[in-house]
């Protein structure tokens, strides 16, 4: 693995070798928290042994939220407070609740669009309840490994969009977690696979969760880890073949799903899911019964069917199968060209799935890896490396894509694409506009994600206001607006008027998010309830910050220091004397000013540093090599 | 190539450079696709942002910026067409596929062609059907082949009638690439 050997500028793999990071598969159903010990990847388990935390919240009236298992036993006896599938409300507005028929008190509040859930503890966003679900995991991870986590990587459906990625970010942040990358769940998936058996060749990722289907291909060769295409359906997954089974017996009785109590429906789901997980273990030719408990005492009794099983899950079944066609023309290849397909998620244990899935591709499907663990442990290795715990030789590059085009609303409402879909990801693009009227200094601009001609049929991911345009004549100006998209997936945006160089200011509303400020608000209030002093803790994050910044950059001169004239090693020497005294202080603005300064001056050596690295890597040598 | 410290200071080094520079690659129409991979992957390794995680604010800006740049010059390079037109652009003889919608009379005679024989073949049933647009999409596949063979031709050559061809010649097979993509 000659490639895998270099070794980058600019950063340091000593200090901190003790901090773990973690990686963080954040279910529908449930979550769970994995680490690399002693070069081993492993699921944390709970102090009872269990590694799955369901993920469900309770919130009760004057009582801190109640997490995993005991919130699940709660939900059918207080079903409005105690919110599960959360997920599927993540970076989505009331609409989108209401349409997905969510159980719950539902509420749109002030102008920043997000859908909040009404309980006995107040309004919680979906933001918040994730974040209760993170906090958990993040103390189960604290106390298994003995230390604070420098950071951790969270998965998200590939097909996740824009606003639904940045919610998962915000979330962390409010679980006091510092999230490395937002990692694609079947590309973690391919990691740990890949990793484990060093396979090659073309694969086809089928990961089947309790609300999200994705499909990813993902070319595999030695150190390489590259996304060609990747398709999925954000509102697909086996809760709905839960809803399925549940209607049908309630068509069954002759029961209005109107008339039920909120608990009742949930002991029903509840049942379904149950019955349908027992018949994937029966084998084919199945049949499991049940009662379920009703309200005033009846307990009609459900009866499953393998074979009625199947006929429900067909038009799920098809709906994956449709989005596996799209991609493979989207990668232009063949059923044939695909070397092995893998089934993550735990709805991928239904039988007729895998028949379904082996016919299409025409091989049996891969899961030799534990199909609820497999996300994980590839996310686990993932902050691993990000966090700079490599061994010589075990190395990798994971290359991934953007799984959604964006565009922006043109006139009559049509999506213009800027970038995409499966563009490789980091990726910038820029557009230019013009004005359309004399002396015009503003400009509105929609960003939206999805594949649809039509605006009203994509996502809309934000507004931006482009004010501080020079007064021109119409169609004189030129605005080039800059979409970068960073290796999370999430998208940024810059302005500048071309003709005189001035930036337009941009200010983005998130139209299903929250702001920064909103954000900041939250944690306040958040650690206002907690031991953690928010303000502590930031002091803390910078002096580490600052630290590790010196930290490489004595590293850095010691390797390249060539690259800089005397005078220039002299003034940073001086300031890094100068930050080394800063780094103990506890007032938070001299650290920001100080980190502020460090890195604008240490910026050209970082600039040089890199462009040697390249030049040396394009030559096929390591740096260590020299 | 090695960039020295006046180099990389300057505007010839680095980012800056065009995206065979850049990559490592002679600037011409041929290439060695192997060669591509492999430049784009061992940059890749050492500028990706998940190389810099750990690392300060302004490293990871510098990331993203390499990063990013070596994808697009991957992606523009791979394509034979993107290709052809970045090497126009740098010769200074961009395509301005936008601005220049006039094309040769047999070129669009040809276009019609096509287009008649698609619209017919989705008016048949399969097995006909199929039939039809396989064949169609063969000659315009070997259309496509071509007139990618007479670019690489005019590109070598590269006197300032030339390229103006090969800009033309761009122009065209776009609307070939254009039409196959339709009948996939």
């Amino acid at each position: 693995m000659a490639l895998l050997q270099i070794a980058e500028p600019g950063q340091s793999t000593a200090p901190h070798q003790r901090r773990f990071a973690v990686g963080i598969d954040l279910g529908t159903t449930h979550s769970l928290v994995a680490a690399v010990r002693s070069g081993v990847p492993d699921v944390l388990p709970d102090l009872a042994g269990r590694k799955l935390l369901p993920s469900v919240v309770r919130y009760a009236a004057g009582q801190p939220p109640e997490v995993g298992q005991d919130a699940l036993d709660a939900a059918s006896e207080d079903p409005l407070n105690t919110i599960a599938s959360v997920k599927r409300l993540m970076g989505r507005g009331l609409q989108d609740a209401q349409r997905l028929r969510v159980p719950y008190r539902l509420e749109a509040r002030g102008q920043d669009g997000v859908v909040r859930l009404l309980t006995d503890a107040g309004a919680k966003t979906p933001m918040e309840v994730s974040a209760d679900i993170l906090r958990v995991l993040r103390e189960r991870a604290e106390a298994a490994l003995g230390d604070s986590l420098v950071g951790a990587v969270i998965t998200v459906p590939a097909y996740f969009d824009d606003a639904q990625r940045q919610a998962t970010k915000d979330a962390a942040a409010l679980a006091g977690i510092h999230v490395l990358r937002l990692l694609n769940e079947p590309t973690a998936a391919a990691l740990a696979y890949g990793l484990d058996s060093g396979r090659e060749g073309l694969y086809a990722i089928y990961d089947l969760g309790g609300g999200t289907f994705d499909l990813s291909l993902l070319r595999l060769k030695q150190g390489v880890f590259e996304v060609v295409a990747t398709g999925g359906d954000a509102e697909l997954g086996g809760d709905d073949l839960d809803d399925r089974i549940a209607s049908h017996w309630l068509v069954g009785w002759g029961i209005d799903r109107q008339a039920l109590e909120a608990g009742e429906w949930r002991r029903l789901l509840g049942l379904a899911r149950r019955l349908k997980e027992q018949l994937s273990e029966t084998g084919p030719g199945g049949r499991v019964s049940d009662v379920w408990v009703r309200g005033d005492g009846t307990r009609p009794l459900a009866l499953l069917e393998a074979s009625t099983l199947a006929a429900l899950a067909q038009p799920i079944l098809d709906r994956t199968l449709q989005v596996c066609e799209r991609a493979l023309q989207d990668a232009r290849v063949l059923r044939a060209d695909i070397q092995g397909v893998v089934l993550v998620g735990g709805s991928t244990r239904l039988l007729a799935l895998r028949e379904a899935v082996a016919k299409f591709f025409g091989k049996k499907p891969l899961s030799d890896l534990h199909p609820d663990e497999v996300v994980a442990v590839g996310a686990a290795l993932q902050a691993s490396l990000l966090a700079g715990h490599r061994a010589d030789g075990d190395d990798w590059l994971l290359l991934d894509v953007l799984p959604l085009s964006l565009g922006l609303e043109t006139m009559g409402g049509l999506a213009e694409k800027v970038i995409p879909r499966n563009t490789p990801i980091p990726v910038a693009r820029a557009q230019a506009f013009t004005t359309y009227q004399d002396g015009q200094t503003a400009m509105a601009i929609h960003v939206v994600q999805g594949e649809r001609e039509l605006v009203s049929e994509c996502r809309s991911l934000a507004r931006f206001e482009l004010r501080g345009i020079p007064p021109m004549v119409a169609g004189a100006a030129r605005v080039q607006v800059t979409f970068q998209v960073d290796a999370d997936g999430l998208l940024s945006v810059v302005a500048e008027e071309l003709s005189t160089g001035v930036k337009a200011s941009v200010e983005v509303k998130p139209s299903y998010g929250l702001s920064d400020d909103q954000v900041a608000q939250m944690l306040q209030d958040a650690f206002a309830h907690a031991k953690d002093d928010v303000q502590l803790r930031a002091i803390r994050e910078q002096q580490v910050e600052l630290e590790q910044l010196l930290l490489g950059l004595d590293a850095a001169l010691a390797k390249d220091r060539d690259l800089l004239s005397e005078d220039e090693v002299e003034s940073l020497r001086a300031l890094m004397e100068e930050a080394k005294i800063v780094c103990h202080s506890h007032d938070l603005e001299a650290l920001r000013s100080m980190l502020s300064q460090v890195s604008s001056a240490s910026g050209p050596f970082a600039e040089r540093r890199m462009d040697r690295a390249v030049a040396m890597a394009l030559r096929g040598q390591s740096i260590d090599q020299l | 190539m090695n960039p020295s410290r006046s180099e990389s200071a300057g505007q010839s080094g680095g980012l800056d450079q065009n995206h065979f520079l850049l990559l490592g690659l002679p600037v011409s129409f041929e290439l060695d696709h192997q060669q591509l991979d492999q430049a784009r992957e061992r940059i890749q390794a050492v500028v990706h942002p998940d190389r810099f995680a750990a690392a300060g604010a302004a490293q990871k800006r510098l990331a993203l910026q390499w990063s990013t740049r070596i994808h697009e010059a991957y992606e523009t390079l791979r394509e034979p067409l993107k290709r052809a037109a970045y090497l126009l652009a740098l010769r200074g003889h961009a395509v301005d596929a936008e601005t220049h919608t006039r094309m040769p009379s047999a070129f669009l005679e040809q276009q019609m062609v096509w287009r008649e024989a698609l619209e017919e073949a989705r008016g048949l049933a399969d097995p006909a059907r199929a039939r039809a647009i396989a064949q169609l999409k063969a000659q315009c596949e070997s259309a496509y082949a071509s007139g990618l063979s007479d670019l690489s031709e005019l590109l070598s050559r590269g006197n300032e009638q030339d390229l103006a061809a090969a800009a033309a010649q761009v122009r065209a097979l776009m609307f070939v690439a254009k039409f196959s993509e339709e009948l996939r």
